[in-house]
């Protein structure tokens, strides 16, 4: 395979998963704005443009009064093509990788790909009135799955499918790194003692933020409470979007490329000592420790992975 | 529905005869069409596009602003071409690309056409699509131009003629395919009820074409790539399809380098030699330091190799100069000259504006000649004289006697009529036909092609950049 075919693969699953995290990222803010009282509208968006990537190239396109503006930040997150984070740039750079190796890819991937962003380029900021923003964000994440069924359920275990998978998860256990981090404060353990309606709230959101709140109840019997949702995010096996889980899904990945080319690469090594980390884990020794540093650990981690990944396979 | 009617027509129609009477090769689908109200074909056109749509087939359109891609508009109603008229096109179409590719051997060695008188010596050597570099090089098996596009337009039951030879990288391949995959879907009665020829062959027999041009240095099985210059270009989805039918790699320049006279391709174990290069890209870019130092797109060195025999470009550069529009004229003299025989397909009638009477005679003719750039493609830079306004007409006469060796002229061809399904309902349009030739160990034919139809009512270019259209092609075996 050409390293540049593994490259676009990787990339190509790394940004639909990016894609459909953006549209549960904005779908949670939309929720925030339609329940007043609760930490304020401002503050939400603002928190949304966070975990998008987005807020510095947003202020620097509309100032600090655009903020608020709430049709300004949706439209900004779901279609601008000059913000590389809209849900718009990164179907269109999934799709133009997925182009780029169209032959690698099977017909249904290339279809659900495809069909992806033609219908997505057909919508216009008016198709949101009305209350149609949460049947556009459904769409959208539909359309992700569709995909990801796609290529699970039609490509054949070779290289190519464990690039496709580490791209995904690469992309996940980076999206839930960094929710958890940008909401971190508010999970600290002194905050429990806190504990009012709005911090509960918040706590729920970061659930939603992972489509994990139904998850959630039933791993855990009693009501959200901080520790908890630290643990289930990180360090919960069960739970497809935590650290624990998607790094075993990027060991086994690595495995099997090693498996399949005869020989590890330094990028298996790297990966096992983050998986370790996180097998290991102990959430009185994180909190201890700070749960943003080691987040803020994991993230620069789990980008240098991506880093060694590139430079072993030959990714242009 | 109302019948289909090319009664007030003075063109040649593909289904019905002078008389309204359905041609012999058309007697079921003409049948079936009656039989169908507009309701009924507007529901499988609709069908027919959201298979072309989920498949990605598009084709960008240059400087068309808002759609960067956009569908090639498709034909539900098939072109049938009747088994003894194939034969006859068969027969001429080998003919040709034999003689081409001996005109294309003797003119990079001793020229001795040129010294025979036949062709005059300026029009090779003072021509850009002539290679120098190509010079006293036998590619191996001495081919040249092993993919071919030969496009060719029909004016009555026997008229046949060849508009134009391409050899350089025609596209309009994985069109065929896909159109004949579509028409499956969606008629499956129609091929249970005729035997029509199959196209599907065709990837594996460019693959054993490619495999057969091999450079002396690879022993055993060549590694084939298909280089295309990238996914903005307008015929990337063919290269990918291509790539992906015949199961070898679709490069891009940056994925190629070279190394100890070798071809490599940069994997994800390493490096992987390659042996047999299809080109997608134009000489130009080929090789930065033999060509264009600009290009971005091919890979330096490339020549060097190739002449030194370690690696095999398909098309061979420099083919270009065969299928120039300046050499067109001279095409049934080349066949005479190499074969010995007459010229089984003829050429369209042509003035070639360099030559005094000729320009005299185009100048005082434009309002009814078709007159073409040499070295345009594409419809580009092109008169259609009895449908250009007078402001074209009199900016082609300035551009004509500055230049006059930059264009050819012909007549404006009688292009046959082939049932379309419009917006009007079913109507004569006009069409073309490029039957696909492949040479290697042997040539290769594939039966029918692709017909390309002019949408528009009266319309004679059938270009997809202006406005038409494709239909599959049925080759009706006995």
């Amino acid at each position: 395979m050409l390293g540049r075919t593994a490259s676009s693969l990787f990339w190509m699953s790394r940004y639909m998963e990016r894609a459909e995290n953006l549209a549960r990222l904005i779908e949670v803010g939309y929720r925030i704005s339609l329940t007043p009282g609760i930490g304020g509208h401002r503050n939400e968006w603002r928190s949304t443009l966070v975990s998008a990537a987005s807020l510095d190239s947003y202020l620097a396109r509309y100032g600090e009064e655009g903020e608020a503006d709430e049709q300004k930040v949706i439209e900004y997150l779901l279609f601008d093509p000059d913000n590389p984070s809209s849900v718009r740039s990164c179907i269109e750079a999934a799709r133009n990788n997925g182009r780029g190796v169209r032959s690698a890819l099977t017909r249904d991937m290339w279809e659900a790909l495809n069909s992806t962003w033609v219908d997505f380029v057909a919508l216009r900021p008016a198709d949101l009135r009305g209350g149609r923003l949460p049947v556009v964000l459904d769409a959208v994440r539909q359309r992700a799955m569709l995909f990801r069924g796609a290529m699970l359920g039609t490509t054949l275990r070779n290289d190519g499918y464990y690039f496709s998978q580490l791209g995904a998860f690469l992309e996940r256990a980076d999206q839930t790194a960094r929710i958890l981090d940008v909401k971190y404060y508010i999970l600290l353990p002194r905050s429990e003692a806190i504990g009012g309606d709005i911090d509960t709230y918040q706590w729920e959101t970061i659930l939603r933020s992972v489509s994990a709140n139904r998850a959630y109840r039933h791993v855990y019997r009693d009501g959200f409470k901080p520790r908890n949702v630290v643990e289930f995010l990180i360090l919960r096996s069960e739970m497809p979007r935590s650290l624990r889980f998607t790094y075993r899904w990027i060991l086994e990945s690595l495995t099997g490329l090693a498996h399949y080319y005869g020989t590890a690469a330094p990028s298996l090594s790297e990966a096992r000592g983050t998986h370790d980390m996180l097998e290991q884990g102990d959430l009185d020794q994180i909190f201890r420790e700070g749960l943003h540093e080691y987040l803020l650990n994991f993230i620069a981690r789990n980008n240098a992975l991506a880093s060694t990944l590139a430079a072993d396979y030959n990714f242009p | 529905m109302d019948a289909y009617s090319s009664a007030e027509s003075r063109f040649f129609d593909e289904m019905v005869d002078e008389n309204g009477e359905l041609r012999a090769s058309y007697r079921q689908i003409g049948a079936w069409l009656n039989g169908q109200t507009r309701g009924a074909l507007r529901r499988k056109r609709d069908e027919a596009d959201n298979i072309f749509r989920r498949l990605g087939i598009t084709f960008a359109v240059y400087g068309s602003q808002e759609a960067t891609e956009r569908l090639i508009p498709f034909d539900i109603i098939p072109r049938i071409i009747a088994a003894a008229e194939w034969r006859r096109l068969e027969r001429g179409i080998e003919q040709r690309v034999r003689a081409l590719n001996a005109f294309l051997e003797d003119i990079y060695h001793r020229q001795e056409i040129v010294r025979a008188g036949r062709i005059p010596a300026e029009l090779i050597v003072r021509n850009a699509a002539f290679l120098p570099a190509m010079g006293d090089f036998s590619p191996p098996r001495g081919v040249y131009a092993h993919i071919m596009g030969v496009d060719l337009v029909r004016t009555g039951p026997d008229q046949f003629f060849v508009l134009e030879d391409n050899l350089r990288t025609p596209s309009g391949v994985s069109y065929m395919l896909e159109n004949r995959e579509a028409m499956m879907r969606l008629f499956p009665e129609h091929f249970t009820g005729h035997r029509v020829a199959a196209v599907e062959r065709y990837p594996e027999h460019l693959r054993a074409t490619l495999n057969s041009v091999a450079p002396p240095a690879c022993d055993g099985e060549p590694t084939v790539v298909v280089l295309s210059p990238g996914i903005h270009n307008s015929a990337y989805f063919e290269h990918a399809f291509l790539a992906d039918q015949m199961g070898v790699q679709l490069v891009f320049g940056s994925d190629l380098f070279i190394d100890e006279g070798a071809l490599f391709m940069r994997t994800t174990r390493g490096r992987e030699r390659v042996d047999v290069v299809y080109r997608r890209i134009d000489d130009d870019f080929l090789d930065p330091l033999t060509f264009n130092p600009d290009s971005m797109l091919g890979v330096s060195g490339l020549f060097d190799l190739y002449r030194a025999g370690r690696v095999t470009i398909v098309n061979a550069p420099g083919t270009g100069i065969a299928d120039d529009k300046a050499i067109y004229s001279y095409v049934p003299e080349i066949v005479e000259f190499y074969t010995g025989q007459k010229p089984l397909l003829g050429n369209v009638p042509t003035w070639r504006c360099g030559e005094r009477e000729s320009l005299a005679y185009v100048l005082d003719h434009l309002d009814e000649l078709v007159v073409k750039e040499v070295h345009g493609s594409g419809g580009y830079g092109m008169l259609v004289g009895p449908a250009a306004s007078k402001r074209e007409i009199a900016k082609f006469r300035g551009l004509l006697k500055a230049r006059p060796d930059n264009y050819i002229a012909q007549p404006t061809l009688a292009l046959s009529t082939c049932p379309a399904f419009t917006n009007s309902g079913v109507a004569p349009r006009h069409v073309d036909l490029r039957p696909f030739v492949l040479v290697g160990d042997r040539i290769r034919i594939t039966p029918g092609g692709l017909t390309r139809v002019a949408l528009k009512k009266g319309s004679l270019v059938v270009n997809s950049s202006q406005g038409g259209g494709t239909k599959d092609t049925w080759v009706l075996e006995d």
